[in-house]
C-alpha cells in the first residue's frame, strides 16, 4: 500500500485510542474529585501530567482545577492531544484514506468527530462531562469494533493495529505513573482507593479481581505491565503490535530485517523475562522504569516511521 | 458564417395553472395527505407536471405516491435524508472560503424523472456528440483536417487558452482522448432539451449520483415500489473497465489509480469515492515518481509501477515539467512518460480544447462533419465575441444575455444580463470588448423545474441535467445523470459552489415501456457503439 496511506491509518488510530485514553482518564479523575480527601489541585495537576502536557497547560493556565483541566484535555484547540483535536486530526486523516477504510468505519469516525465537534462548540445547562465522556469511550470502541468486522485482516488492518497498541501501551505507561506526579500515597486504605482509580482508567479493575482479588501496587503494576493477556497491559500490546508488524514485513519473531522491528522485538522480549519485584526493586523503581519504556516506544515508533512512511524525494531537482 | 443564430429560446411568462381535478386521497388510517393542487407551474416547464399540473408521462405513479403523504411527512424525509448525509459524510470544498470547509451538499428528496422513451433519444444524442468531439480532438493534434476545410477557423483553435501544444502529434492509448464526459444539458420553456456545455476534461458529480440514490432507497423506499428504475450502480466497474481497456497494450494486467489533488480539492470526496467504488488506490502527486520514463507509486513494500491514471488534476497542473512549472501536485516527467506510451491518462491532456465555450459553437458542425449526420441534440443559440458580427449583436442586446467566459467552469464569472445592474453591464461591456475571444453569448433560458421540498410543501425550482458518458470499448452513458437544482426560489444557478443542491434522477420504464433495462431485471443498458 502507499507509504503516506499506511501513515495516515496508523495515525488515525492513535489518535483515536488516545482520545479514548484522555477521556478514560479524565472519567476517572472526575470520580475520585467525588472524595471529599483528596487534594483537588493536585488530583487535576497528576492528570494534565500524565499526559505530559504539563508545559502547555501551566503556560496559559495559573492552577489546575476541574473546570480548566476539563476544558483543556477535552475541547482546548490550542492543545494538540485534546479530545477534540485528536478526532478532528483523525477525521482528517480518514477523509485521506476514506477509499481504503470501510463505509462503516468512516460513518463511525465521522459522527464521533460530529458528538465531539458539536459539544465544543457548545454547551448548556444540561452538559453532562462524564456522559459526554462516556459517548466518546463507546465511539472509539465502535471503531474499534466495526474495523474489526468490516475491514479485510491485510496490510491496512495491521497499520491500524499498530496505531492502537502503540498508542495504549504508552497510555497505559502514563496512567501507571501517575503516582510519581500525585506524590506518595499513605500505606493505609486510601493506597486501595488510588490504585483501584489507576485499575479503572485502564478499564481493568474486574478483570484485575479476577486474578488477584485486593488491590495492592505491586499486584496492579505487574497486571498493567506484564500480563500477557489483558488487552489494555503493556505486555499484550507490544506482542501483538508486533504479531502486526511482522505480518506486515514478513518477518519471523527472533529475527529483524528492519529498525522496526528490531526496537519493537527487543522491547517486546524485555518484557517476556521481566519480573514485576526487579522492576520495583531496582533504582529508581516504576518511576525509571516507565521513563526508559515510553523512550524506548518512541523509538520503535520511529523505527515504523523510516521503515513504512519515510518519503524520500519524489525526484531530485 | 453562423451570423444568424436561430431563434432565441423563449422566455416563459409568468400565468399560473392551479391543478384542476389530483386532489389528495384520503386513506384509511392517514389523517391528513398532501395538497397538491396549491403546486403551480408559473408558466416554466414542470418535469412532472403538465401546464395543468397533470402528471406527465412516467411519473403518474411518482405523483401518486407524492399525494398519499401524510402531513408532515414529507418534511420528515426530507430531514432524515440530511442527517443520512450528514453522517456518511457527503461533502464538497467551498474555495475562497476558509480552508477546507466542507458543506454537505443539499439533496432534494422529490426524484426527477425522465422517461425511457424520452432517454433513449438523449442517448443517442450523447454518443453522437462525444464520438464527433473525439474525432475533433484527434483531427486538432493531428492532421486538421478541419481546419483546413475551414469548418472551425483557425483562430479560434489558436488563440483557445485550453489547447496544449506539447500534444500536437500524440495518438492515445486505442485513440481515445475524451474517455469521460459530463454532458450539460437543459430544457427550455419550449419543452426542447439543449446541450448547455460540454465538460471533457475532469468532469464531477457522478459520486453524487450514486449517493443519491443511495440515500433515497435508504431514506424514502416506498417511492420505489413497483416502479422500472434504471440503476445507476454499475457506473464503478463500467469505468474500471473502461480504463482497463485504454491501458498501454503491452501491460497485461494494468495497475489503474485516481490521481487527486488532495483533500482540499472541491471535489475530493467524489475523487475517493470512485477509488473505494472501484478498489483502486487513490494517490497524490507526491506519491508518484517517474523513473526512465515509467511511473511508479511509492508504497510500503517499496515502488510499484502504475499504467492507468485516472487524474483530477486539470492539464496545467498535470507536470510541472511539461505545463505549469509551479504547480505543486502535478508529477514531474509524467508527460514524458505518456509520450512514450507507458502510462494512459484519463482524459488525455488536451481534450480541454473541446471544452472552449467558444468551440462549442461550432458543435453542431463538427457533427456534420465527422460523422455526416445532424446534431440530435441542439445547441443553445451561441454568439460568439470573437467573431465580429456575432459580437456587435451581443454589444447591442447585452441586457438581455447571458454572457459566458470561454474557458471558466463552476459558473465562476456569469452574467446574466436580464439580472445584471448598469454598472455590472458595462464592466461585461468593458471585458468583452477587451478580449472578445473569451466570451460567449446565450439567451437567457427558462430553465425547466422540478418540484422541490419547501418545508412540508413543494415549490417549482430550476434543475439542469449532467449525464455521464465514458468512451472505452464502446460508448457508454450512464442513465440518468446528475440534476442539479438552483434551491434558491427564481435562482438560475445550480452549481453546488453557489447555492445548488441536487436530485435524485431517474430513466423510468412506465407500464407500456420498451422493457429496457430497469430497477431489478439485472441487465444494464449501455447499448452499442454510437
Amino acid at each position: 500500500m502507499l507509504s503516506r496511506v499506511a501513515d495516515s491509518i496508523y495515525w488515525m488510530n492513535r489518535q483515536i485510542e488516545r482520545a479514548e485514553n484522555v477521556a478514560r482518564s479524565t472519567e476517572t479523575t472526575l470520580d475520585l474529585a467525588l472524595e471529599g480527601t483528596v487534594d483537588h489541585g493536585r488530583l487535576w495537576n497528576a492528570l494534565v501530567c500524565a499526559f505530559g502536557d504539563q508545559a502547555a497547560f501551566w503556560a496559559r493556565h495559573g492552577r489546575a482545577d476541574q473546570a480548566r483541566v476539563f476544558e483543556f484535555l477535552a475541547f482546548d484547540q490550542e492543545n494538540p492531544n485534546s479530545i477534540n483535536r485528536c478526532l478532528q486530526a483523525a477525521r482528517e486523516n480518514a477523509r485521506t484514506i476514506r477509499d481504503m477504510i470501510s463505509s462503516p468505519m468512516w460513518e463511525e469516525i465521522n459522527k464521533c468527530y460530529l458528538l465531539v465537534r458539536a459539544a465544543a462548540a457548545g454547551r448548556d445547562g444540561t452538559f453532562n462531562p462524564r456522559e459526554f465522556l462516556d459517548e466518546v469511550k463507546r465511539a472509539s470502541q465502535l471503531i474499534t469494533g466495526v474495523t474489526d468486522a468490516t475491514m479485510s485482516h491485510g496490510e491496512a488492518w495491521h497499520f491500524a493495529r499498530m496505531g492502537r497498541l502503540v498508542e495504549r501501551a504508552d497510555k497505559t505507561s502514563r496512567v501507571l505513573d501517575v503516582e510519581h506526579f500525585f506524590g506518595p500515597v499513605a500505606h493505609d486504605g486510601r493506597d486501595a482507593v488510588q490504585w483501584s482509580a489507576v485499575l479503572e482508567s485502564a478499564s481493568a479493575l474486574e478483570m484485575y479481581r479476577k486474578q488477584y482479588g485486593a488491590v495492592s501496587r505491586r499486584n496492579v503494576a505487574e497486571f498493567l505491565v506484564l500480563d500477557r493477556h489483558f488487552p489494555r497491559a503493556i505486555h499484550f500490546c507490544l506482542i501483538k503490535a508486533e504479531e502486526s508488524l511482522l505480518a506486515v514485513t514478513g518477518g519471523s519473531k527472533g529475527t529483524y530485517s528492519t529498525s522496526a522491528e528490531q526496537r519493537l522485538g527487543r522491547l517486546r522480549a524485555e518484557l517476556n523475562y521481566a519480573h514485576i519485584d526487579e522492576i520495583l526493586g531496582a533504582e529508581g523503581g516504576l518511576h525509571r522504569f516507565i521513563d526508559t519504556f515510553q523512550t524506548q516506544l518512541n523509538a520503535a515508533n520511529d523505527g515504523i516511521h523510516a521503515t513504512f512512511f519515510a518519503t524520500t524525494p519524489a525526484r531530485s531537482p | 458564417m453562423f451570423s444568424h443564430p436561430p431563434r432565441a429560446v423563449q422566455a416563459a411568462g409568468t400565468w399560473g395553472v392551479v391543478h384542476p381535478f389530483l386532489s389528495p386521497r384520503p386513506r384509511a388510517g392517514a389523517a391528513t395527505a398532501m395538497d397538491l393542487r396549491a403546486y403551480r407551474t408559473d408558466g416554466f416547464w414542470d418535469e412532472l407536471f403538465d401546464e395543468h399540473v397533470r402528471a406527465r408521462p412516467g411519473t403518474e405513479q411518482l405523483v401518486r405516491r407524492l399525494a398519499e403523504l401524510s402531513s408532515g411527512e414529507l418534511a420528515a424525509r426530507q430531514r432524515a435524508a440530511d442527517k443520512a448525509l450528514l453522517t456518511m459524510g457527503i461533502t464538497f470544498n467551498v474555495y475562497g472560503h476558509e480552508a477546507g470547509t466542507e458543506k454537505i451538499w443539499p439533496f432534494d428528496i422529490v426524484p426527477r424523472v425522465i422517461d425511457a422513451a424520452e432517454w433513449a433519444t438523449i442517448e443517442r444524442g450523447l454518443k453522437q456528440r462525444i464520438h464527433a468531439l473525439n474525432c475533433f480532438i484527434d483531427d486538432l493534434y493531428n492532421e486538421r483536417r478541419i481546419i483546413r476545410d475551414r469548418v472551425v477557423p483557425e483562430w479560434l483553435i489558436d488563440s483557445a487558452k485550453s489547447f496544449r501544444g506539447p500534444c500536437a502529434g500524440l495518438k492515445p492509448p486505442r485513440g481515445v482522448w475524451c474517455h469521460i464526459t459530463g454532458t450539460d444539458l437543459v430544457r427550455g420553456a419550449d419543452g426542447v432539451m439543449y446541450v448547455l456545455e460540454d465538460n471533457l476534461r475532469t468532469p464531477s458529480g457522478v459520486s453524487y449520483v450514486l449517493e443519491n440514490r443511495e440515500v433515497m432507497k435508504r431514506t424514502f423506499p416506498q417511492l420505489f415500489d413497483g416502479q422500472r428504475i434504471s440503476p445507476v450502480e454499475n457506473y464503478p466497474e463500467k469505468l474500471l473497465a473502461m480504463l482497463e481497456y485504454i491501458a498501454p497494450p503491452q501491460v497485461r494486467d494494468p495497475t489503474v489509480v485516481v490521481l487527486t489533488p488532495g483533500i482540499f480539492n472541491s471535489a475530493y470526496f467524489e475523487h475517493s469515492f470512485l477509488a473505494r467504488q472501484m478498489g483502486v488506490e487513490l494517490v497524490q502527486g507526491s506519491d508518484l515518481v517517474v523513473i526512465d520514463r515509467v511511473v511508479h507509486m511509492r508504497t510500503t513494500r517499496g515502488r510499484e509501477r502504475v499504467d492507468v491514471l485516472s487524474r483530477r488534476i486539470d492539464d496545467d497542473f498535470l507536470d510541472p515539467d511539461c505545463f505549469r512549472p509551479d504547480s505543486v501536485v502535478g508529477v514531474p516527467g509524467l508527460m514524458e512518460a505518456y509520450r512514450a506510451g507507458n502510462v494512459a491518462l484519463v482524459n488525455a491532456p488536451g481534450t480541454g480544447i473541446a471544452d472552449d465555450k467558444a468551440v462549442y459553437a461550432y458543435v453542431p458542425q463538427i457533427i456534420r462533419y465527422y460523422l455526416g449526420e445532424d446534431a440530435i441534440l441542439p445547441n443553445v443559440p451561441t454568439w460568439v465575441c470573437g467573431e465580429k458580427a456575432q459580437c456587435d449583436h451581443v454589444l447591442a442586446n447585452l441586457a438581455e444575455m447571458v454572457v459566458k467566459p470561454a474557458n471558466e467552469s463552476g459558473g465562476y464569472g456569469l452574467v446574466l444580463g436580464p439580472r445584471a445592474s448598469a454598472a455590472q453591464l458595462e464592466e461585461c461591456r468593458a471585458r468583452i470588448h477587451d478580449n472578445p475571444r473569451n466570451f460567449v453569448a446565450q439567451p437567457m433560458l427558462a430553465l425547466s423545474r422540478v418540484p422541490t421540498v419547501v418545508g412540508d410543501s413543494l415549490e417549482g425550482r430550476h434543475v439542469d441535467l449532467r449525464p455521464f458518458i465514458l468512451y472505452g470499448e464502446e460508448i457508454f452513458v450512464l442513465p440518468g445523470g446528475l440534476t442539479r437544482v438552483a434551491l434558491v426560489k427564481g435562482s438560475l444557478v445550480v452549481n453546488s459552489s453557489q447555492g445548488g443542491g441536487s436530485k435524485d434522477t431517474w430513466v423510468i420504464h412506465g407500464a407500456g415501456g420498451s422493457g429496457a433495462a430497469a430497477q431489478g431485471h439485472g441487465a444494464g443498458s449501455s447499448g452499442g457503439d454510437a
